[in-house]
């Protein structure tokens, strides 16, 4: 009886876990990026901030993030990340929001509706997609900038990295991507591989800026806590001595 | 010190009450490991309230700002991250430990006489909490906080008459918007946690009037030694007090564990399509409420009338109101009931953990039959209660046995016809069937209905 109630007892708990969440069943790579490889997250802001930025958003969080994450000054991410400019014409404050420069009417316009914000996207999508994501540019005449996405059909953004990666094209059968790379970019597979490694890293750490400090507390709390129930317990036992 | 005390005594019971409540307090001593959960839910009652009264002093119930102020807390409030992780796995830790708690109110016979009352404030309990958690969700305000809101919010529409009013009155608006989003805020942060307090209040106070149950199910305040001592329970305080702490402890190493290291326990404690913001433009691909609801959502789903699937729904917790006079059985405990009353409780947690999680699946034929049939069992397992709580006869087991295998064989003959897939509604017309079959029949050919002789006093 007591197994078979220890037994239920524990589905209980991890039952929460047997349920996978919706993939969407496309195939994703893993991104297998390294949060605390500081020099990494520099380049992939870097790649952020040359590609992204003009159209995608950081709303919910600040420069002054991105200079406490990477180690990097507060000079440094102004000479660097800032583009956006207050009304006296200099760069906006280290304090303030990541947000674009692009006005939302000339964004509707030209891409049908503004960019998403892509603060969380790492926290919606996962670091892997991410990763497959920006890999899965391919050549498709049908479509308004000319390319398509392995990860994300008919996405209706246009293929930023183009310059870097090269071209890719579906060689894939029937309802079925596959993609082969057409016409060389500026970088060998290898090394584009790194560049989106370095971008999706940066976006997960934009993602969650608090989850490696997160972790590095957690191990103390949880330190004592397990002396805190060592201890509790030992009262315990010596209280509940005289019950018989 | 003496003196502080003599001087507050004389103007406030606060002697008799902690002596009456705690220090005099006889307890049973052999309560296990399934009694922890009690105090358990006030910790995380308290945990919920501290955390959320914290976030209330940065949160902006806004539809415009709502989003951006939770990050803001995420990200700018200076332990911000902590105290929202705290309070999203508090609110499942809740039903974790709620729903261990009542479970273990199953297996003892809790609600049966005298505590029928404990076991209905407790039930009360657990519908305003069900009903604060489904506010609270929507204040983060993303996809599926909206989403989620649509969908239950709109069940009301399938009332007669005043449906589609009802639904617009609750919304305060003709779609999901910033009036609602207000009024949830106020039910979420005053209205509903007073009534929960105060129903958990009323919840001890009927408990200290007749005193907890045991594993055993047998009285223990009885039996005294000579000097009028009882020998079969112990004061709350010291004995239970310094108990319960290494309960929390163990509780809050877990919790932590979580809160530090998975605090979207893999999306289900934080759902990830939670983290786009509400855009009532784009529907979600899946909409599934969190998991706790999971196993009603399954219940609602299943049943193609509309109105019947959510009277279905909202009948199976309330249910669970009537049970001190549906379970008529004399004994309490588990340890003394047969083993098909064991089987059937064991059957009842896992058909409840199964429909929790195919509500947050896809629909499929598989798991829609699925979740038909144990939406089934879920009601047939108070119907099964009810029958073992006396003897029954050969021509009753049977006749109530082919009745109910009737009813329902004759609903699969109507989805036959209507072009159901054969295999699989013959399939899975064995899981209730055989449940019956065990449940109802097996007393008539075996000894496994048998209950143990009932000890007068506690056994350990």
């Amino acid at each position: 009886m007591k197994k078979i109630l220890t037994l239920s007892l524990v589905m209980f708990l991890g039952a929460p876990g047997l349920a996978q969440s919706a993939g969407g069943g496309v195939h994703l790579e893993e991104a297998n990026i390294d949060l605390t490889d500081q020099a990494s997250l520099q380049r992939g802001a870097e790649y952020f901030f040359d590609y992204c930025i003009g159209c995608h958003s950081l709303q919910y969080d600040r420069y002054a993030t991105i200079a406490k994450g990477l180690g990097l000054s507060e000079e440094q991410v102004t000479e660097q990340f800032i583009h956006t400019r207050t009304e006296k014409g200099e760069p906006s404050a280290v304090g303030s929001l990541i947000e674009i420069a692009m006005r939302p009417e000339d964004a509707e316009q030209w891409f049908a509706q503004p960019a998403p914000d892509l603060t969380l996207t790492s926290r919606q999508r996962g670091a892997d997609w991410i990763y497959s994501m920006l890999q899965g540019f391919y050549l498709d005449e049908g479509t308004t900038f000319g390319v398509n996405n392995r990860v994300f059909p008919d996405m209706g953004m246009p293929h930023v990295l183009w310059e870097l990666q090269g071209w890719q094209e579906n060689v894939g059968e029937e309802g079925h991507v596959e993609l082969e790379l057409k016409e060389e970019g500026r970088m060998s597979p290898e090394e584009f591989d790194d560049v989106v490694r370095d971008i999706t890293a940066f976006m997960v750490y934009m993602g969650e800026p608090i989850q490696l400090e997160r972790e590095r507390i957690g191990v103390w709390v949880l330190g004592f806590l397990v002396i805190f129930t060592f201890l509790a317990y030992l009262l315990k036992k010596e209280y509940w001595r005289d019950v018989h | 010190m003496r003196a502080i005390l003599d001087w507050i005594d004389a103007r406030y019971p606060l002697t008799k009450v902690w002596n009456e409540h705690l220090a005099e307090y006889y307890t049973p001593k052999n309560m296990n490991f399934w009694y922890y959960f009690g105090s358990l839910s006030f910790l995380v009652l308290a945990i919920q309230i501290v955390s959320g009264i914290f976030l209330t002093m940065f949160y902006k119930p806004d539809a415009e700002l709502a989003f951006a102020s939770v990050e803001y807390i995420m990200r700018d409030v200076q332990w911000g991250w902590l105290i929202r992780y705290m309070h999203a796995v508090g609110a499942s830790a809740f039903f974790i430990v709620v729903y261990l708690h009542m479970y273990r109110g199953l297996l003892y016979g809790s609600y049966k006489r005298p505590r029928e009352l404990i076991w209905i404030t407790g039930v009360l309990i657990y519908l305003v909490l069900m009903t604060e958690s489904f506010a609270g969700y929507m204040l983060p305000w993303g996809q599926m906080s909206y989403w989620g809101a649509q969908v239950i919010v709109n069940l009301f529409s399938t009332f007669p008459v005043i449906g589609p009013d009802l639904v617009t009155w609750i919304r305060g608006d003709f779609l999901v918007s910033d009036a609602t989003l207000t009024r949830f805020y106020a039910l979420h942060v005053v209205a509903l946690p007073l009534v929960l307090v105060g129903l958990s209040f009323v919840h001890v106070v009927a408990l200290h009037a007749v005193g907890s149950n045991n594993p055993d199910g047998v009285e223990t305040k009885y039996f005294t030694d000579e000097n009028g001592r009882p020998l079969d329970s112990i004061p709350f305080h010291p004995y239970y007090t310094v108990k319960d702490m290494v309960g929390f402890g163990v509780f809050a190493i877990i919790f932590f564990g979580i809160v530090f290291f998975a605090p979207e326990a893999g999306g289900y404690f934080l759902e990830k399509n939670n983290f786009e913001i509400a855009d009532p433009l784009t529907t979600p691909e899946l909409i599934h409420p969190v998991w706790y609801f999971g196993a009603f959502y399954s219940m609602l789903r299943v049943i193609p009338d509309p109105l019947l699937g959510v009277l279905v729904m909202f009948a199976a917790p309330m249910v669970l109101l009537f049970l001190p006079w549906i379970d008529r059985n004399p004994i309490l405990s588990v340890r003394y009931r047969s083993p098909i009353h064991k089987f059937n409780l064991v059957t009842f947690g896992v058909v409840f953990l199964v429909l929790t999680y195919l509500g947050l699946q896809h629909i499929t034929t598989l798991n829609q039959e699925i979740a038909l049939r144990l939406t089934l069992v879920y009601y047939l397992f108070f119907f099964v209660l009810w029958f073992h709580s006396k003897p029954r006869s050969d021509a009753f087991s049977w006749g109530w046995f082919l009745a109910i295998v009737a009813a329902y064989s004759y609903y699969d003959f109507t989805r036959i016809a209507a072009d159901g897939d054969r295999v699989t509604i013959m399939t899975w017309w064995l899981v209730p069937t055989l449940y019956l079959g065990i449940c109802l029949l097996l007393p008539l050919f075996s000894q496994l209905n048998e209950e143990k002789p009932v000890p007068a006093r506690v056994t350990s």
